[in-house]
């Protein structure tokens, strides 16, 4: 009979164990294979991440074939799959010449994919998409995968970062245009929120036209809180550009812009582009900011849509 | 860079085989030295910012109109006609010009408080327009906002509810239009001015109107002295359908007028081989040219006419006008007249054409006997201002192979008149008097005009009366390389090469004729002095 309170033994095999971790062998590489710590009493240099990354390699023409390639074939293939988007409006830039901002709704990390794959050449082909530094530019890694295969630049959404404005303007007087969100962050629920004047301080900088975008129902691909996609059908609409005009200013012209989203909002829940129009025009558009309720409501006078929920099979509550 | 004005070409010994446009096919001809070749102007230069221009034309209208703003209010009855699939010619690629004003309108009605708006394409006896064809006129926008509610329609002329009998002008022509136009405060008709006998008052006096009325002017008599009607000073069509719209605008109907001109691209990349002029072809062009020719020579006939109706032009819009009537009419023949108007000097003995596969009554279907010679001797010949460019007694020479083929949906009155009327007789007198009120007033062509896509039972008379002031003025009319029954019923003689008809019209024109051969389509219309 065994002691239970008898120690166990040193095995071999336990010992084994301790001495070969993989944790150790990396500990045990050193300088140069591994890079120095700085010393004591010295200021480290600033990272290249965050809104500091260098992205001017992803539009060198070889990131950019990288990029054309990845978004023709596999980010074309996934969005087809997971939102089918129906794509309105684009008779709307028919005399659209050059570079511009196209400024959308955000409710989902698949709108930078939708876009990308929805905006009509040549525009598509040159494009760049402003994304959070402090998210998308975090580490290296996400920060290369974001410049590369979206063509991102780091925007900061919490403070006014001067370099990263004067990238953006560089590149769209450089004929390149841009995809942006003045709302700055993706929606925490569904509906939309408040823009922010970013676009329209870009062009008026850059002296170039902003598009306005609806996209509609890529909340339920993967929105918010959301790990992993879920089919839906999502409809991008496509606005007349809107030129920064001389009496504007950068709230006058942020209102505008997103009268115009909403207006878009409107006639796509509606299919009906001329009460939109007539809504539009009396100030009555229903906004995309949704009621002002508590939030279960907000949530529930979002699921009247009806046409992004997809119908489960399964009879029987998740437990 | 500007445009190039057309060209008359003496044909000399250097000159190339000339590209004949045949159908959905084309033929190399080499004409005889001394023949002239009538080249249309370079395509003008298009209006860079279309929605300016469009805003511009709506908030500053011509003659006494004052702006479209300002004669929108809420509560009103608004209607906006708009031309049907008849134009232009090609269909134009997206976004269509009807539809990018019909925003600009409806944006200003929606600004206004307007609600009761219809939408209506202004067929009058033409087959009504399918989903996609009207969705393509109008935007898909402007469709879906509309036609589920049943506020955006095809005008039936033989609904007897839906048609009001204004009156008659003082030469007797009864006046009447779409009901609902009448009782509109306002409508609004929206052109596409492709040449110079589109628009004016044409527009709802025509397009909005029915057998009744039309039959005062869509006749052997007024076609005879229509000399052309493409010229409206000579134009009895013309001066008969201003009578009409004049008495509407008497009785008391508003009526914006909105008119575009477009200019002559009417071939997109790879097809625009066919704009240019034989010399000005590149390797690349001449390659394109015999290969497509090869290939069409090969392939079913179905198959090359899907191919050809599936041609968008990219034309551009190079004047738009709106306001009162006949003001904007002015500028409008005008600003057609630029980019048609190519000046030759004296008449020709002979005068040959190349028809393609299009015309305004085959949009997306085939292009019959009837409508070959419609094209031929109604809008070719008659492409011409001052003078006809062939003689009284001259030759017409036609390239086509004007198939007896029929398409059996559209046009089911043109294959009974074929096989009927035209077997009886070719004279447009005689089958005037004959046959027309039959035709015209059958319940089964009504009733296949009303609820199917079919053209109005009268409307193969019409085409053969375009054809009536071509037939007294010549002597003979050729059809090069055409089915030789269907040419026959015609009246017409049959060749199968362009030397052999040459040949031919000798018999008619004497030994030593003179040869004007007209490059035509992109359209070009002959100042004969």
């Amino acid at each position: 009979m065994t002691d239970p309170n008898r120690r166990p033994a040193i095995s071999h095999l336990t010992d084994r164990r301790t001495k070969a971790s993989l944790s150790r062998v990396v500990r045990k590489v050193e300088f140069p294979l591994k890079p120095a710590e700085t010393p004591d009493g010295e200021t480290p240099l600033p990272p290249n991440t965050g809104a500091n990354y260098e992205t001017d390699w992803a539009r060198r023409y070889a990131s950019r074939v990288t990029r054309r390639l990845a978004l023709s074939t596999l980010g074309r293939a996934v969005i087809q799959y997971y939102a089918s988007p129906t794509i309105r409006g684009l008779d709307r830039l028919h005399d659209l010449d050059g570079p511009a901002i196209f400024a959308a709704n955000h409710q989902s990390h698949a709108d930078t994919l939708v876009m990308l794959t929805s905006i009509p050449a040549p525009w598509r082909h040159k494009a760049f998409v402003g994304a959070a530094a402090d998210y998308f530019f975090g580490t290296r890694t996400t920060a290369a995968i974001s410049a590369l295969f979206i063509g991102a630049i780091p925007i900061e959404r919490t403070s006014i970062n001067r370099s990263t404005i004067e990238k953006a303007v560089a590149l769209l007087r450089g004929g390149w245009s841009m995809v942006i969100y003045p709302e700055g962050g993706r929606s925490p629920d569904g509906w939309g929120q408040e823009f922010r004047p970013g676009a329209a301080f870009l062009a008026k900088q850059a002296g170039v036209p902003v598009v306005p975008v609806h996209i509609r129902g890529t909340f339920d691909i993967l929105g918010k809180g959301r790990n992993w996609p879920k089919k839906s059908k999502a409809i991008v609409n496509f606005g007349r550009p809107l030129e920064f005009a001389e009496e504007d200013n950068n709230r006058r012209f942020t209102r505008k812009l997103q009268a115009a989203v909403e207006s878009l909002a409107d006639e796509t829940a509606t299919g009906n582009w001329f009460a939109a129009r007539q809504r539009a025009h009396t100030e009555d558009s229903p906004g995309i900011q949704g009621p002002d309720t508590a939030a279960w409501r907000r949530r529930w006078a979002l699921t009247d849509n009806g046409d992004n929920q997809s119908r489960s099979n399964r009879r029987w509550p998740y437990v | 860079m500007t445009a190039r004005r057309g060209l008359v070409l003496d044909v000399d010994r250097t000159t190339p085989p000339i590209v004949f446009h045949h159908g959905e096919g084309f033929r190399f001809e080499k004409l005889p030295v001394g023949s002239r070749v009538i080249y249309p102007n370079e395509p003008l230069e298009p209006l860079e910012d279309v929605d300016s221009a469009i805003r511009h034309a709506l908030a500053n209208p011509l003659g006494d109109s004052p702006p479209l703003d300002a004669l929108l209010t809420p509560g009103m009855k608004l209607t906006i006609a708009f031309d049907d699939i008849s134009l232009p010619l090609p269909q134009m690629q997206a976004p269509d010009i009807r539809g990018r004003i019909i925003e600009q309108v409806l944006d200003l009605a929606a600004a206004s408080g307007v609600d009761d708006v219809h939408l209506i394409a202004a067929l009058a006896l033409h087959r009504r327009m399918t989903e996609a064809e009207l969705r393509h006129a109008v935007g898909d926008r402007v469709y879906d906002a509309f036609a589920p509610n049943g506020q955006l329609y095809n005008f039936d002329a033989e609904d007897p509810e839906g048609l009001t009998h204004l009156g008659e002008t003082d030469h007797g022509e009864e006046v009447v239009i779409s009901k609902r136009a009448v009782e509109s405060d306002l409508i609004v008709y929206v052109n596409i001015n492709l040449v110079s006998m589109d628009g004016g008052h044409k527009s709802v006096a025509t397009g909005l109107s029915g057998y009744a009325a039309l039959r005062h002017h869509h006749n052997v008599h007024t076609m005879r002295h229509s000399k052309s009607f493409m010229d409206q000073e000579k134009s009895e069509l013309h001066t008969k359908n201003w009578r009409q719209g004049r008495l509407i605008q008497e009785a008391g109907v508003k009526i914006f007028q909105i008119e575009t001109t477009l200019n002559n691209d009417t071939f997109p990349s790879p097809w625009d081989f066919l704009q240019k002029r034989e010399w000005e072809m590149t390797a690349k062009d001449r390659v394109m040219l015999i290969g497509t020719k090869k290939v069409l020579d090969k392939i079913p006939r179905r198959s090359a006419r899907s191919i050809f109706q599936g041609i968008r032009a990219p034309f551009g819009l190079t004047s738009i006008q709106a306001g009162e009537v006949e003001a904007v009419h002015e500028v409008t023949t005008a600003n057609v007249y630029k980019q048609h108007l190519v000046r030759v000097e004296g008449q020709t003995d002979i005068l040959s054409m190349g028809l393609p596969y299009l015309g305004p009554y085959n949009v997306n279907s085939i292009m019959n006997p009837i409508l070959v010679a419609c094209l031929g001797l109604g809008y070719f010949f008659n492409f011409y201002k001052g003078k006809p460019l062939v003689r009284e007694g001259g030759v017409v020479i036609m390239s086509h192979p004007t198939p007896w083929e029929f398409h059996p949906v559209h046009h089911p009155s043109y294959i009974d008149f074929f096989e009927e009327v035209l077997a009886d007789s070719t004279n447009p007198e005689t089958i005037e008097q004959k046959y027309e009120k039959r035709y015209a007033e059958d319940e089964w062509y009504r009733h296949l005009y009303r609820t199917s896509y079919a053209y109005h039972g009268v409307h193969p008379f019409y085409m053969w009366y375009w054809c009536s002031h071509a037939l007294e003025h010549v002597g003979q009319v050729i059809v090069v390389g055409g089915d030789r029954r269907a040419v026959k019923r015609m009246g017409f003689r049959s060749a199968t090469t362009m030397r052999d008809a040459l040949e031919m019209a000798t018999d008619v024109v004497g030994r030593d004729p003179t040869l004007t051969h007209i490059h035509n389509p992109p359209v070009l219309m002959a100042d004969v002095v």
